[in-house]
């Protein structure tokens, strides 16, 4: 019940008593409420958990924290050039 | 998919995994609180490529699992009512309740609909007019806030047709219930990261001074589980206790506010029974006396409930991470998915319902 899945917002709207939006989960449509992140833009990727979107998918934590990963992976095959992976 | 994919590396995996076996040298033991972590440490068998003898035992973060049976019998109760149509998570159907479950009240007539998402219950409600309809809200603090808007807007939109049956639980007060135990083994926490991404992390200062236990705001992909592991170790050899965020993409210190303010407006704290743990004080939320005509609670009166838990069933140990399913002697024998004895092993966040699709090999003899 935890589980929640980041999708894409495609739309933004108002259902007259929520702010709505479609996100897309890899493919897949669906209508969640968005009143929750209110600061939300199109294009942006949020978590959503039972049809709420609850936080916006920070890009620019997300690109440093790969950065880091990318550079211990690369230094790991750096030390360990014959390993296979 | 962008944020899934890239956290699911193999590369990364394997240089986070020698990174881990680089900085341990000593057995630790952490406490992943969230099922659904419980379920992708097995799932992608990290579990079992942990260097160094760090041991994960698995926490109560499972919302089907803790659900006081009472409760559930209330639920059962209230479904097999006529004028009723009951809605709830999916999950719930199949946990046990004292003699039958949900899927069982739906096969003799009951109206037991499953619904995604609270809003879907509402609208239901509407289409209905001429029945009551009860939404089934339970959950940790990542439902708290979808379930709080529903009540709101049956308030709102004044739909007097629909109600809440709640048993919401909170994170913080299990912990300290878990490391204040004499039994307890847990020497630091790997934090539940959706419950972060609504919470913040601002209530886990005060429980790892302290506790003197580090935790770790940790997401649920492979590399974001073994980031957790990484930071929780890093700090357990250097002899600190702080909080810090492995999850920084979803999580912030003061979490969602507009979603906290919609859960203070609707919810309060109240003493908590979990299943198979007891009793915890100031652990759960529930309506608040302005919200009260939306209560099934008060609205349905089910009479005296007897509960009678399985004797076979040891979920209480297991959710408190005393045991681990393969020590249950019921665990893969008469106790299964298709036909569970415990709630654990209903739920795709419960630690038995993992060991049995993964470690099955394990089964007690």
């Amino acid at each position: 019940m935890c589980l929640s899945i980041p999708g894409k917002i495609m739309e933004i709207y108002n259902d007259g008593s929520l702010l709505m939006g479609k996100v897309d989960f890899g493919g897949v449509l669906k209508e969640v409420c968005l009143d929750y992140v209110p600061e939300a833009k199109t294009g942006q990727y949020v978590l959503i958990h039972v049809g709420f979107a609850i936080s916006v998918l920070d890009e620019e934590e997300a690109q440093e924290t790969l950065g880091i990963l990318r550079e211990m992976a690369s230094l790991d095959e750096e030390l360990n050039p014959n390993e296979v992976r | 998919m962008k944020y899934v994919d890239e956290y699911r590396d193999p590369a990364q995996v394997k240089a986070l995994l020698e990174e881990i076996g680089k900085v341990v040298t000593r057995p630790w033991t952490l406490m992943e609180i969230c099922g659904g972590q419980t379920h992708a440490f097995l799932h992608h068998g990290l579990d079992d490529m942990l260097p160094g003898g760090i041991e994960l035992v698995h926490g109560p973060g499972c919302p089907v699992c803790v659900t006081p049976l009472e409760q559930i019998d209330r639920a059962l109760a209230i479904a097999k009512r006529p004028d009723v149509i009951f809605t709830s998570y999916g999950d719930m159907l199949r946990v046990p309740g004292s003699t039958v479950d949900l899927f069982n009240v739906r096969a003799k007539g009951g109206d037991v609909r499953v619904v995604y998402s609270p809003l879907e219950a509402l609208k239901i409600a509407q289409a209905n007019p001429e029945k009551q309809v009860v939404f089934f809200a339970i959950g940790f603090e990542t439902t708290a806030p979808p379930n709080a808007m529903t009540v709101l807007q049956a308030q709102k939109q004044n739909i007097k047709n629909f109600s809440v049956l709640v048993s919401h639980v909170c994170v913080p007060p299990a912990m300290e219930a878990i490391l204040s135990s004499k039994h307890n083994r847990v020497q630091a926490f790997l934090a539940a990261g959706h419950v972060c991404a609504v919470m913040g992390y601002h209530e886990y200062p005060v429980i790892a001074e302290k506790y003197k236990v580090p935790i770790v705001v940790t997401g649920f992909e492979p590399v974001d589980l073994l980031r957790g592991v990484l930071a929780a170790v890093k700090q357990l050899e250097a002899g600190k206790a702080e909080v810090e965020n492995a999850y920084g993409r979803a999580v912030t210190f003061e979490g969602n506010l507009p979603a906290q303010k919609v859960v203070n407006t609707v919810f309060q704290p109240v003493d908590r029974k979990w299943r198979g743990i007891g009793m915890i004080p100031m652990s759960g939320l529930g309506l608040r006396p302005e919200f009260s005509s939306f209560d099934a609670e008060t609205r349905f009166s089910v009479g005296e409930i007897i509960t009678q838990e399985s004797p076979l069933c040891i979920a209480g140990e297991i959710l408190q991470g005393l045991k681990k399913p393969p020590q249950c002697s019921v665990f893969g024998k008469e106790c299964t998915p298709t036909s569970p004895i415990g709630a654990p092993m209903v739920s795709a966040e419960g630690a038995c319902s993992a060991y049995y699709r993964y470690h099955r090999e394990e089964v007690s003899v």
